[in-house]
């Protein structure tokens, strides 16, 4: 029975192993100078690049960051120091709620509050249905981080004449820092990579633009694009790009578990 | 919680009313007020974002809702041109991919959990957990590319005419295998929700008191009859929430699911052919709604997939929080 479900665990992380397999089987070779400065050439000639993507991605995931980590690391230091009662609980569990709603479903919501009422799409309205997705898995895992301080390091500075709130973001916050940075890396991680929430808004663009309130591409939509394309030149830009998203999912979910390991020791 | 609560509680009301401490107290009220309510309102935004999503969909799917009635959920026309949408075809879709997900992903990742809690050699659990981490930090649209250029070659090439040879005269493998179809979004969704179902019953698992095993192995129990008969049913709950976290992840699953699953408008039995799900039908076709009538259907779409979502979701969470009370299982899992 034990060989059982060791081939079982087997059998589940193998596609994995075969994923990344083939993105460098079939991505590293496109991998060149290029592929990171230029734009996107007009469909069917060869060449290009995804450098608009790659600065589209990190201005959209930025920007999701700068109106997601307030309120979301906000809303878990809640849970953590105020979360007891039936606000508390409905908070959670409403968050727990929200991390299994379906992102298309966040993309419509921001079409139709960001999109439809200014009469075009922008990548901001794409930033505010990440920070959306983000939210609710900052919650709770800022929560759980600040839970692993010690109660006596409160109860310390308590003693020690301190109100409350600075006790809550002097000592508390400061002392769960490294696991907070660790929630917010997973949740970057994880919105890096999502696709349909940007369908509507962020909606992609042939060119490099950094204007906020105009289309913009991401990585995530140019693979999705690519890889539905009749170009073979087309597939070959979507495995690299998609190799070199994966790249950055990978980094910072490493240096995720590495902050932790750092702070609190492995489970 | 409610533990350190008590102790600041009686810590506070021991305190010595000494002057210089009470201004200090009183200037600390003021602060630690504004900052719970600061910290509240933050909180109180995630219930309220729900309830502004609920509203929105309800009150763009309005129009169609109105129009179509119940019978929306169990017409399966969707013809623009003439105005009438059912959408039969893509509910029937969405769960039928989800469930043959699930009966591929539920025994590898349940057997995944058990070794990495009860059987597997210490060295070996830490780096097996993060590769099933990994696994959930793969996006979806990679998941996607991948099923079309790697995986769908492979189920028409291996997998499908051993299938079809040995279950060919059932009408689930009936029809001709072109490669975009319900299996290869089943066998997709598979891949892709056995990280999630994995952690999570990984969590459970290790929230069961290690007493429950001490027990059953005291009695004379295997390694393995301690597991089946102690450590499972005490966290079955837990377990079946797992499971369903997985569903409600697969219900909702857009961009892989949209690149392989054919994206046809039509209910049929066998799983060789195209089908189209919910979500898909959203990412697909919400750029080329032209019509108010049009966009209130797929809104109405967006509603059901987002009610459905809700309740697996929800009693998912409780059925989960009812081992390992009040975790955040799973949303550490990326």
């Amino acid at each position: 029975m034990t060989s059982l479900v060791a081939a079982l665990a087997l059998v589940a992380v193998l596609p994995l192993l075969f994923i990344f397999g083939d993105l460098i089987h079939k991505g590293a070779t496109s991998i060149d100078w290029n592929f990171f400065l230029k734009s996107p050439v007009p469909a069917g000639e060869p060449g290009g690049g995804v450098a608009n993507a790659i600065v589209g991605t990190g201005i959209v995931v930025g920007l999701a960051c700068v109106i997601g980590l307030p309120i979301g690391i906000g809303a878990g230091l809640f849970l953590a120091e105020y979360g007891g009662g039936r606000l508390g609980w409905l908070v959670r569990f409403v968050a727990d709620v929200m991390n299994g709603t379906p992102s298309i479903v966040i993309g419509i919501f921001a079409w139709t509050w960001l999109v439809r009422p200014l009469g075009h799409f922008s990548a901001l309205a794409g930033s505010v249905a990440l920070a959306v997705l983000m939210m609710p898995m900052l919650a709770r895992t800022t929560e759980e981080m600040v839970r692993l301080v010690p109660n006596s390091l409160r109860e310390a500075a308590l003693a020690l004449g301190y109100p409350r709130w600075r006790t809550s973001l002097a000592v508390v916050v400061r002392t769960a820092l490294g696991g907070i940075v660790t929630g917010a890396l997973v949740a970057v991680a994880r919105i890096a990579g999502e696709t349909a929430p940007l369908l509507f808004t962020t909606l992609g663009n042939l060119n490099f633009s950094t204007s906020i309130t105009n289309p913009m591409q991401t990585l995530s939509l140019q693979i999705y694009v690519y890889a539905t394309g009749p170009f073979d030149e087309w597939h070959r830009l979507a495995w690299a790009a998609a190799l070199v998203l994966m790249g950055f999912v990978l980094v910072v979910a490493i240096a995720a578990r590495w902050a932790t390991r750092q702070r609190y020791g492995t489970r | 919680m409610t533990a350190h609560l008590k102790v600041k509680a009686a810590v506070r009301s021991t305190m010595p009313p000494s002057p210089s401490l009470v201004r200090h107290h009183a200037f600390g009220n003021v602060g630690d007020r504004t900052y719970r309510t600061i910290l509240t309102l933050l909180a109180l935004l995630l219930p309220l974002l729900l309830l502004a999503v609920a509203a929105q969909l309800a009150v763009s799917s309005w129009p169609a809702l109105k129009k179509f009635g119940p019978s929306f959920l169990v017409t399966s026309t969707w013809d623009p041109v003439a105005e009438v949408y059912g959408a039969a075809p893509m509910i029937f879709g969405t769960v039928v991919s989800s469930l043959l997900g699930l009966v591929i992903a539920v025994p590898l990742a349940l057997g995944a959990a058990i070794f990495l809690t009860e059987f597997a050699p210490r060295w070996v659990r830490q780096p097996l957990a993060f590769l099933v981490e990994l696994l959930a930090a793969v996006p979806s649209v990679v998941y996607g590319l991948w099923g079309v250029f790697v995986l769908i070659p492979f189920l028409r090439s291996v997998a499908v005419p051993p299938l079809k040879g040995l279950l060919g005269w059932t009408p689930l493998f009936k029809g001709v295998f072109y490669g975009n179809s319900m299996l290869a979004g089943g066998v997709i969704l598979a891949i892709m929700i056995v990280p999630y179902i994995a952690a999570v019953s990984r969590e459970v698992l290790l929230a069961v008191p290690a007493t429950q095993r001490e027990a059953a192995l005291g009695l004379g129990a295997t390694r393995w009859e301690a597991v089946w008969t102690a450590v499972l049913p005490y966290g079955r709950s837990g377990i079946i929430g797992a499971v369903m976290l997985g569903f409600g992840r697969a219900l909702g699953e857009t961009m892989a699911v949209t690149l392989v699953i054919g994206n046809r408008h039509e209910l049929g039995a066998s799983l060789l052919q195209p089908a189209y799900t919910m979500a898909a039908a959203i990412a697909n076709e919400f750029t080329e709604a032209t019509t108010q009538m049009y966009l209130s259907a797929l809104f109405a779409v967006g509603l059901v997939l987002f009610v459905v979502t809700i309740a697996v979701n929800a009693l998912a969470r409780l059925l989960v929080w009812r081992v390992a009370r009040g975790a955040a299982v799973g949303s550490t899992a990326l």
